[in-house]
C-alpha cells in the first residue's frame, strides 16, 4: 500500500451522515463523489491546492497552499509530508512549513530550494505546479518553541534550514512576543540568502532581534567555536538550529561538551540523527512473512528484514511517513533516534526501531 | 477418452533459443511502455473513473422518475453502461495492479473494491494468480470452463454436461454470482482440501457484498424514488445488473474459449521458461476486434492477448502495443488470435453446445499470423 495522506477528523454527527450516505455510494465512498465537485472536500485524505508559487532567490521558491477543509493547523517549526503527482506518480517529500500558524487567509507555505536532479523541487520550479492538487500528510515534528516563549533565543540556520525558523519568527512577531533574539544565518552568497529582505527589515525595525549573515562563499563556514565571539551569551540562550548534517553534528558535540544538551534543539532535512542510542537487539519474527531474523542493537528492523530478502513496505526510511508500520505483537523495540522504548500492542515504525529482546511483528 | 495431444502446438517447432529470443522481444515491449508511463496515463484512468461516477449519478437521477417509461429506459441504459465501465475498464484493471505505479492509494489494487459480488481479495487470488499464471493448462487453470462446463474436448464427458446449454444462459445472466462462487474454489471444497476458516471468511465476505448490493440497488435507491417509483426503480436496477452481467460474460468467454485458442497439458508446461510462458499466453488467448468505444467498454479485454502477455500493464496501452505483438507473430510465424465479436462469441456458443454431448475434437487452428495489407505497423509505441 502506498503512503496515504492524513486522515480528516470529522465530527461524530457528520461521520454518521457520511456512513448513511455510503449505503448509496457503496462500494465507493462518499468522497469519491464529493471529489467531482472539489478535491479539497475529501473527508478521508487531506488535500491541498497550490495557489501561487513565487521566487525567493534564484534557486528557491515559496509555494502557497490552501489546505482542504478541516485542516487542523500546525505549530511554527513543524513539517508536513506532501504528496505531489508528478508524471502520473505520487512523490512524497517532507517540507518544513515556512508560514506561521495564524495566517488570516488560512494558507500555508513551504519554501523549497532546488536540488540538482531533484524530482519534486524542480517540478515546483516549473510551470505545471501552480493550481495542482497535492495530498497532505500528518503535521509532525518536535522542533517547536515551548508554550511560554524563552526570554532569550539563539537561532542558527544555514541555507534552506531557515524555513522552520522563519515560521517561528513570523509567529513571534504576529503575537508581539519576539524576545531578545540572536540569529546567525549562513548562505553561500549574499543574494542567495532566502528571506534576506524580510529578515533585514525585521532587524531594522525591532531592536530585540539581532541578525548576522555569514556569507560562507567569502567568509567560510561558521564553526561552533565561533559562538563565543559571535554570541558571547550563547550558554544562556535556548538554541534552535537547522542546516546541513555536519553543522548539526558539530553543534551537538559542542553543546554536549558544555553540558548544555537540553538547550539545543535541532531539525535535520537529511537523515535521522542516530545519536548513540542502541537497543539490545534480538530475534525478529515477521508473522505474515513467516520469517525469523536475527538483528543487532543498532540496525533498524526494516533493514534487518530486507537483508533477509523480505519485501517490506517503506517510504521515507527516516521515521516520518508511517508507511513502514507494522503491529508489534510481542516484545519491545527501541527508537534509535530518541532511545524511547515501545511495548507490544501498538503499531511501530520499522525504519527507526530496533528490537530490544525477541519481538514478533504483524508484517 | 480423447488422446492427450489432439493438435500440435506451434511451440513444438521452436527451439529453446528461439523461444527465449521471442521472450526477450516481449520483455522489451513491456519495459518500453513502463518507462514511458506518465501524466497522460494517469489522466486517462482518472478521467474514466470520473466518467463512471458522473454516469452513475446521472442514471440514478433519471431513475428517480423511473415510473415513466422513457426515464426507465434511459436511466437503465445509462446505469448499465456505468456498471460496465466500473467492472471492466476500472475494477478489473485496477485490481490487476495496472495503476499501482501511480502510488495513489485510492487507485490501487490493495484498496480497490468493485460493484460485483466477488470480494476483491478472493478474486485477486483466483484470477490474478491462478488463472493468469496457469492460463489454459488443463487441470490447473480453473477458469477453463469454470469447473462447471465442458469447454475443451480433452475434458472427460459426464451426463451433467447435457444441462450445460441451460446453465450457460443462467451463468450469463447472473455472472457476478457465478464468479463469486467460483472464487471460493469449489473443487477444493469438494475434495476437502480447502481451509475451513478461510472458506468461512470468504463466504462471509460474499455475504457482506451481497447484502450491500441488495440494500443499494433493491432498497435504498428504489426508496428514493418514492412509493410509486419503488418497483420500477428496482426493476431498472435489476435490469442494469443483468446487462452488466451478460456483457462481462460475453467478453470474458471470448477471451479463451474461441476455436482459435490452444490448451496445454501439465507435462507440456512442466519446466516452462519465461519465453515459453509468453508463448502460452499468446496461444491461449483470443482478441476481439472493435472500435475504441468497444475496447473501453470491454475493459480493453478485446486485447486479451496483450492483456495476458502483460497483465499489469495499463489497459490503455494495449491497443498501442498490438501492432508490435502482431509483428512478432508474423516474423516468427506464430498465430495471433483475433476476430469479430459476433464470430468469436458464435464459436464459443457452438463449442458449449457441441461439448454438452460426448466426443468432440479441437477446432482447426488458423496458423501463422498474416497481416491484412492495410494493417502495417505505423503507430509509434510511445504516443498515447
Ligand atoms: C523534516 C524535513 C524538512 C524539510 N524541509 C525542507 C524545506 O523546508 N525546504 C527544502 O527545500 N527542503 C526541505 N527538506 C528536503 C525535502 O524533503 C527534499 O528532500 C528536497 O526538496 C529534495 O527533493 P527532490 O524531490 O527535489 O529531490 P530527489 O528527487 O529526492 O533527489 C534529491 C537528490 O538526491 C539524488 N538522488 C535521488 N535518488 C537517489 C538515489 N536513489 N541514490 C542516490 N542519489 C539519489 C538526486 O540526484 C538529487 O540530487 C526537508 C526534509 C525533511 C526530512
Ligand atoms: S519508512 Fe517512513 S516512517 Fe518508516
Amino acid at each position: 500500500m502506498p503512503e496515504q495522506g492524513a486522515r480528516v477528523h470529522m465530527p461524530r454527527l457528520a461521520r454518521y451522515v457520511v456512513r448513511g450516505l455510503e449505503y448509496f455510494t457503496w462500494p465507493l465512498e462518499l468522497d469519491d463523489y464529493l471529489e467531482l465537485i472539489s478535491p479539497l472536500w475529501s473527508t478521508t485524505e487531506l488535500r491541498g491546492r497550490i495557489e501561487r508559487i513565487h521566487p525567493e532567490t534564484d534557486d528557491t521558491v515559496t509555494v502557497d497552499i490552501t489546505p482542504g477543509f478541516r485542516w487542523r493547523g500546525h505549530r511554527a517549526g513543524q513539517y508536513l509530508r506532501i504528496g505531489f503527482d508528478i508524471a502520473g506518480k505520487r512523490q512524497w517529500r517532507a517540507y518544513s512549513l515556512s508560514s506561521d500558524a495564524a495566517r488570516p487567509d488560512g494558507q500555508i507555505t513551504i519554501t523549497v530550494k532546488r536540488t540538482a536532479d531533484g524530482v519534486v523541487s524542480n517540478w515546483l520550479h516549473g510551470p505545471q505546479a501552480t493550481g495542482a492538487i497535492v495530498t497532505l500528510g500528518e503535521v509532525e515534528g518536535e522542533f517547536t518553541l515551548p508554550e511560554s516563549t524563552p526570554p532569550r533565543l539563539l537561532f542558527l540556520t544555514a541555507g534552506s534550514g531557515i524555513t522552520p525558523v522563519m515560521a517561528m519568527l513570523r509567529g513571534l512577531r504576529r503575537a508581539g512576543e519576539l524576545p531578545d533574539t540572536v540569529h546567525l544565518h549562513s548562505a553561500r552568497t549574499p543574494t542567495g540568502a532566502i528571506f534576506a529582505a524580510e529578515l533585514q527589515a525585521l532587524a531594522e525595525r525591532d531592536p530585540r532581534y539581532h541578525l548576522e549573515l555569514q556569507v560562507t562563499g567569502e567568509q567560510g563556514r561558521l564553526s561552533p567555536a565561533d559562538l563565543d565571539d559571535r554570541c558571547p551569551d550563547w550558554r544562556e540562550r535556548e538554541c534552535y538550529a537547522c542546516g546541513p548534517g555536519p553543522m548539526l553534528d558539530a553543534l551537538s558535540d559542542h553543546y554536549r561538551a558544555a553540558g548544555l544538551v537540553d538547550r539545543l534543539h535541532v531539525e535535520s532535512f537529511e537523515h535521522f540523527v542516530l545519536g548513540d542510542r542502541t537497543g539490545r537487539g534480538g530475534q525478529i519474527r515477521f508473522i505474515r512473512a513467516g520469517t525469523e531474523v536475527e538483528c543487532d542493537g543498532v540496525t533498524p528492523i526494516l533493514l534487518a528484514g530486507e537483508a533477509a530478502g523480505l519485501d517490506l513496505p517503506y517510504g521515507c526510511r527516516m521515521g516520518i511517513c508511517h508507511t513502514c508500520t507494522g503491529r508489534l505483537v510481542e516484545g519491545s523495540v527501541r527508537d534509535l533516534r530518541t532511545g524511547e522504548l515501545t511495548h507490544a500492542g501498538t503499531e511501530i515504525r520499522t525504519c527507526v526501531n530496533c528490537p530490544d529482546g525477541p519481538v514478533a511483528l504483524e508484517l | 477418452m480423447p488422446s492427450e495431444s489432439m493438435i500440435e502446438s506451434p511451440l513444438a517447432r521452436l527451439s529453446p533459443e528461439e523461444i527465449e529470443a521471442i521472450g526477450a522481444e516481449f520483455d522489451a515491449i513491456h519495459d518500453e511502455v513502463f518507462a514511458s508511463l506518465g501524466d497522460k496515463d494517469a489522466t486517462y484512468i482518472r478521467t474514466v473513473i470520473a466518467l463512471h461516477r458522473q454516469l452513475a449519478l446521472l442514471s440514478r437521477a433519471i431513475l428517480l422518475g423511473s415510473r415513466y417509461r422513457p426515464a426507465w429506459l434511459l436511466g437503465t441504459s445509462v446505469l448499465g453502461i456505468a456498471k460496465i465501465l466500473e467492472n471492466m475498464e476500472i475494477g478489473h484493471n485496477v485490481l490487476h495492479g495496472q495503476w499501482d505505479w501511480m502510488a495513489d492509494p485510492k487507485i490501487n489494487s490493495a484498496t480497490w473494491d468493485w460493484d460485483t459480488a466477488s470480494p476483491a481479495e478472493a478474486w485477486k487470488h483466483s484470477h490474478n494468480y491462478v488463472h493468469h499464471t496457469f492460463t489454459n493448462i488443463r487441470g490447473k487453470d480453473k477458469d477453463l470452463g469454470y469447473e462447471i462446463m465442458r469447454i475443451d474436448p480433452h475434458q472427460p464427458w459426464h451426463p451433467v454436461y447435457l444441462l450445460q446449454p441451460v446453465y450457460n444462459l443462467l451463468l450469463a445472466a447472473f455472472f457476478e454470482w457465478g464468479v463469486a462462487v467460483h472464487d471460493l474454489d469449489v473443487e477444493a471444497i469438494r475434495a476437502g482440501t480447502k481451509d475451513m476458516d478461510e472458506l468461512r471468511r470468504q463466504v462471509r465476505a460474499i455475504g457482506h457484498k451481497a447484502w450491500r448490493q441488495v440494500i443499494k440497488d433493491y432498497v435504498a435507491f428504489p426508496a428514493l424514488s418514492g412509493p410509486r417509483g419503488f418497483k420500477t426503480t428496482l426493476t431498472a436496477n435489476f435490469t442494469a445488473n443483468l446487462i452488466r452481467n451478460v456483457w462481462s460474460y460475453a467478453i470474458i468467454f471470448c477471451g479463451h474459449f474461441p476455436d482459435q485458442t490452444y490448451t496445454f497439458s501439465e507435462e507440456e508446461t512442466a519446466e516452462e521458461t519465461r519465453g515459453a510462458f509468453y508463448l502460452r499466453q499468446l496461444l491461449g488467448a483470443a482478441n476481439i476486434e472493435g472500435s475504441p468505444i468497444f475496447h473501453v467498454l470491454s475493459g480493453n479485454l478485446g486485447y486479451q492477448v496483450e492483456h495476458h502477455l502483460f497483465p499489469d500493464m495499463p489497459s490503455s496501452r494495449y491497443g498501442q502495443i498490438a501492432p508490435k505483438v502482431k509483428e512478432i507473430c508474423e516474423r516468427h510465424r506464430l498465430p495471433y488470435n483475433t476476430g469479430r465479436f459476433s464470430h468469436q462469441l458464435g464459436t464459443v456458443q457452438r463449442t458449449i453446445l457441441r461439448l454438452a454431448f460426448p466426443g468432440g475434437r479441437p477446432a482447426p487452428k488458423p496458423g501463422p499470423y498474416v497481416p491484412p495489407s492495410d494493417d502495417r505497423v505505423t503507430a509509434p509505441l510511445i504516443a498515447v
